[in-house]
C-alpha cells in the first residue's frame, strides 16, 4: 500500500538536453567571434612558443636566468637557472616552454576579463550580488566540466585549452580585486573624496595603488590555477608537460609521469615565487634609498 | 551679530534607514533614539540641528561617541547626505548641488583633516600634500612648491621624501593639516583630528593649531570628545547629545552656566582653575579712593566697610597703588594730606585673561590683594585671597546642586 503512493515515476528533469541546446545556439551565434579568438590565440601560442623554441636553449635559459636574478634576486635566479636545466636535461625543452606560454596566455586572457568585473563589482554592490554566487559556482564546477563544452567552439587543440584555462583561472583574479578595493580603509576614501576627487581619479590615485597587493595576490593564484588547468585541458589535446603527463599515464609509464610531473612543478615553483616577489615589493621611500 | 555667517545648518536631519520620514515624525512626538530604533530600525544620526559658524571663528562639536558630531561634519561637505534640512556654505545651499557642482565645492571650500590621519600609505609625504592641488590638475611645479610650503608651515620642511609609515602619530597628523591647508580652503573640518595622539603631543598640537590659526585666518569647524580640547580650542561650543544640540555657547557660558544636567556632568571633571581666569574671580565693584582724596577719607572708607586697605586710582580709574587700613591710619597720624605719599606702588597686577591656576602662587604669597588691570593699567577688579576660593566654591556648589 504504501509502495504505491511512492511508486510513481517522475520524470527526469532534461538539464542535459537544455544544456547542449543552449551551447549549440551559443556556438553557432558566436561562430564569428570564435573564429577570430581562435586564429588569435592559436597564432599567439604557437608564434611564440616557436619563436622561443628556435632560440637556442642555453641563451634562452641565460636570458631567463639573468632577467631573475637581476630584477628578483640571486636565490630565485640560481634555482631558475637549475630547474630550467633540468628540464632541459629530461626532453622536456619544448613542452615546457609551451606550457608556460601557454599558461601566460590564458592568465592575461583571465586578468583582462577579471580585474574589470573585479572593479566593477567593488564598486556596485547590485554587481557585487549577482557576481558572488557565479563565482562560487564556477569555483565547485569540477575542472573537468570545462573542457566539453570548448570542443565544440574551438574543436580540438590550444584555443580550446587557453579558453577553458581562461574561465577556470578567472574567479580569483575577481574576486581578489573587488576584495582589494573594498578592504580600503574608509577614512582614506572620505579623504580622497573631500578633495573632489571625480570617481575616475580616486579609483587611479587611491583605489587601485592600495589595492595592489591583494590584486597581485589575485594574479598570482590566477597563473597557479592557469596552471592546473593547463595540465589536465591535455585531455582536448593542449600537449605541453600535461600531454606528456597524459601520454604516460595512458601508455602506463610511472617514470616518465614522474619526469612530466617534475617539469610542472618547476614551471609551478617559478611562476609562483617571481609573482609572489612582485606582489609582495613595497615602494621604499626615496629618502631612504639615497 | 555683525560678523559674516561662514556655514549656516537649519534643520538638519540624518537618518539612516529606508524609511526617515516615519522616524523624523516620531522624533517630533518626543519618542526617544532608541525607541525609534527597536520600532522601526531607523537609526537617527543627527536630529533637529540648526546653529551659525561665523568666518574666522573656530567652532567646536562636542559629544560623547554617538552623539552625532562625526555624523554632523560629514553632512557639510556631503561625504553624508543629509536626510532633511539645508547647509549653506558661503551663499551656496551645499544641498542641492549636483555631483560636479559638489566636487568644484568641496575643492574650493574644504579642507579636511581625520582621526586615523588618513594619509596615503603608496605616496610620500610631499605626495600626500599636494593631493588636493593634483587633483585639481594644478601644474607639479607649482603643486610641489605649495606642498612644500604648507609642510615647512606645519615644520616637517625635510620630511617630504618620507613615506608616512616613517611618521610618528603626531608628524603624521602635521602632514594630515599640511595636506588640508595646501589646497588653501576657506574651512577647516577637523574630525577628533588630535584623539589619536597622546596627552603631551597633543597639547602641542593644539597649541600648534592655535598659532597658526593666527597666522592663517580659516574658518574652523573642530570635532572632539574632550571637554579640556574643546575648552582650549574653540571660540564656541556646540555641545551635542543624541544627535540634537543641548547647548551652544562661548567656553565661559558653558562652564559657568550649564544648560542641562548632561552639560554638567562634562563640566565636572574640568580642572576650573585652568578655565577660569582672573576677569571671573575678581570683585568688580569694589571701593576705590582716588588722588584727590585725603587719608581721612580713606580711612573712612576702609572702616565703614571692613576692608584691609583700599586701591587708589587716578580719575580715569588708571591704578596709582595700595592703601593698606595701617598706613591710612598713619597718614591720619602724620597728617600728610598727599595719598599718592602714603599708598604703596608694588601692587601685584593681572590682566583680566590671566588663568587662575597664575593666580594661585600669586595670592599665597602676598597678603596684599591682586589688582586686575586692562592693558591701560585701568582698574578692572579686585582679587582677594578669599575670593578666589569663594569663587572655586560657587563653582561646586552649582556643580553639584540637584
Amino acid at each position: 500500500m504504501m509502495s504505491n503512493i511512492f511508486n510513481f515515476e517522475l520524470p527526469k528533469f532534461p538539464l542535459d538536453k537544455i544544456t547542449l541546446a543552449i551551447l549549440d545556439f551559443l556556438t553557432e551565434a558566436l561562430a564569428g567571434v570564435t573564429k577570430i579568438a581562435s586564429n588569435f590565440i592559436e597564432t599567439g601560442v604557437e608564434g611564440l612558443g616557436e619563436g622561443i623554441i628556435a632560440v637556442p636553449t642555453l641563451v634562452v635559459i641565460a636570458v631567463i636566468t639573468f632577467v631573475v636574478w637581476k630584477f628578483i634576486g640571486r636565490n630565485l635566479g640560481i634555482f631558475a637557472l637549475i630547474g630550467l636545466l633540468v628540464t632541459w636535461n629530461l626532453q622536456l625543452w619544448d613542452a615546457t616552454i609551451y606550457t608556460i606560454v601557454l599558461v601566460l596566455l590564458s592568465t592575461i586572457l583571465a586578468l583582462i576579463v577579471g580585474i574589470p568585473l573585479g572593479i566593477w563589482a567593488a564598486l556596485d554592490d547590485r554587481v557585487n550580488k549577482v557576481i558572488t554566487p557565479i563565482l562560487d559556482f564556477m569555483q565547485t564546477m569540477p575542472p573537468f566540466v570545462y573542457l566539453i563544452p570548448m570542443i565544440p567552439f574551438f574543436g580540438l587543440g590550444t584555443v580550446a585549452a587557453a579558453f577553458a584555462t581562461m574561465i577556470f583561472a578567472v574567479p580569483p583574479a575577481i574576486r581578489l580585486t573587488n576584495l582589494g578595493i573594498r578592504q580600503i580603509d574608509k577614512e582614506l576614501i572620505e579623504a580622497s573624496e573631500s578633495f573632489g576627487t571625480t570617481p575616475a581619479q580616486k579609483l587611479l590615485k587611491v583605489q587601485l595603488p592600495l589595492a595592489k597587493p591583494t590584486i597581485m595576490a589575485g594574479i598570482n593564484q590566477t597563473i597557479m590555477l592557469a596552471l592546473s588547468m593547463v595540465v589536465i585541458a591535455a585531455m582536448i589535446g593542449a600537449g605541453g608537460l600535461g600531454g606528456k603527463v597524459l601520454a604516460a599515464l595512458t601508455r602506463f609509464r610511472p617514470g616518465e609521469a614522474f619526469e612530466a610531473g617534475l617539469g610542472v612543478v618547476i614551471v609551478a615553483m617559478l611562476l609562483d615565487r617571481i609573482t609572489q616577489n612582485v606582489a609582495g615589493r613595497r615602494r621604499k621611500s626615496p629618502a631612504e634609498t639615497e | 551679530m555683525d560678523k559674516k555667517v561662514m556655514i549656516q545648518i537649519k534643520d538638519l536631519y540624518k537618518i539612516f534607514g529606508k524609511h526617515p520620514a516615519q522616524a523624523k515624525k516620531l522624533l517630533s512626538q518626543g519618542v526617544s533614539k532608541e525607541e525609534i530604533l527597536n520600532k522601526t530600525g531607523q537609526a537617527v544620526g543627527v536630529q533637529d540641528t540648526s546653529f551659525n559658524v561665523y568666518e574666522g571663528e573656530t567652532l567646536v562639536v562636542m559629544g560623547l561617541s554617538g552623539s552625532g558630531k562625526s555624523t554632523l561634519i560629514r553632512m557639510l561637505n556631503r561625504l553624508i547626505e543629509p536626510t532633511y534640512g539645508t547647509v549653506i556654505v558661503d551663499g551656496t545651499d551645499v544641498t542641492t548641488l549636483d555631483d560636479d557642482e559638489l566636487r568644484m565645492f568641496r575643492r574650493k571650500q574644504f579642507g579636511m583633516v581625520f582621526q586615523s590621519f588618513a594619509l596615503f600609505p603608496h605616496r610620500t609625504v610631499l605626495e600626500n600634500v599636494e593631493f588636493g592641488l593634483e587633483i585639481q590638475e594644478v601644474d607639479e611645479e607649482t603643486r610641489r612648491n605649495k606642498a612644500q610650503e604648507s609642510l615647512e608651515l606645519v615644520g616637517l620642511g625635510g620630511w617630504g621624501d618620507y613615506l608616512p609609515e616613517k611618521l610618528s602619530g603626531g608628524m603624521k597628523q602635521r602632514v594630515g593639516l599640511a595636506r588640508a591647508l595646501t589646497v588653501d580652503p576657506a574651512i577647516l573640518l577637523m574630525d577628533e583630528a588630535f584623539s589619536a595622539l597622546d596627552p603631551l603631543i597633543r597639547s602641542d598640537m593644539q597649541d600648534e593649531l592655535l598659532k597658526l590659526e593666527s597666522q592663517v585666518q580659516k574658518t574652523i569647524v573642530f570635532i572632539t570628545h574632550d571637554l579640556d580640547e574643546a575648552l582650549k580650542m574653540g571660540d564656541r561650543i556646540v555641545l551635542m547629545k543624541d544627535g540634537k544640540v543641548v547647548q551652544i555657547g562661548t567656553p565661559d557660558e558653558i562652564l559657568t552656566d550649564p544648560a542641562t544636567r548632561y552639560v554638567e556632568k562634562f563640566v565636572e571633571n574640568v580642572d576650573i582653575t585652568k578655565v577660569l581666569s582672573a576677569e571671573d574671580v575678581m570683585l568688580k565693584h569694589q571701593h576705590v579712593v582716588t588722588l584727590k582724596d585725603g587719608p581721612r577719607t580713606a580711612l573712612h572708607v576702609i572702616k565703614e566697610f571692613g576692608l584691609a586697605g583700599v586701591m587708589v586710582v587716578k580719575q580715569n580709574r588708571e591704578l596709582v597703588g595700595y592703601l593698606s587700613a595701617e598706613a591710612a591710619v598713619q597718614g591720619v597720624k602724620n597728617e600728610d594730606a598727599w595719598i599718592d605719599h602714603i599708598c604703596t606702588q608694588e601692587v601685584p597686577t593681572v590682566p583680566p585673561d590671566e588663568p587662575l591656576k597664575q593666580i594661585f602662587p600669586m595670592v599665597a604669597d602676598s597678603r596684599d590683594p591682586i589688582a586686575v588691570v586692562d592693558e591701560k593699567r585701568n582698574l578692572k577688579g579686585v582679587i582677594y585671597r578669599g575670593s578666589v576660593l569663594a569663587a572655586l566654591a560657587e563653582q561646586g556648589e552649582q556643580m553639584y546642586d540637584e
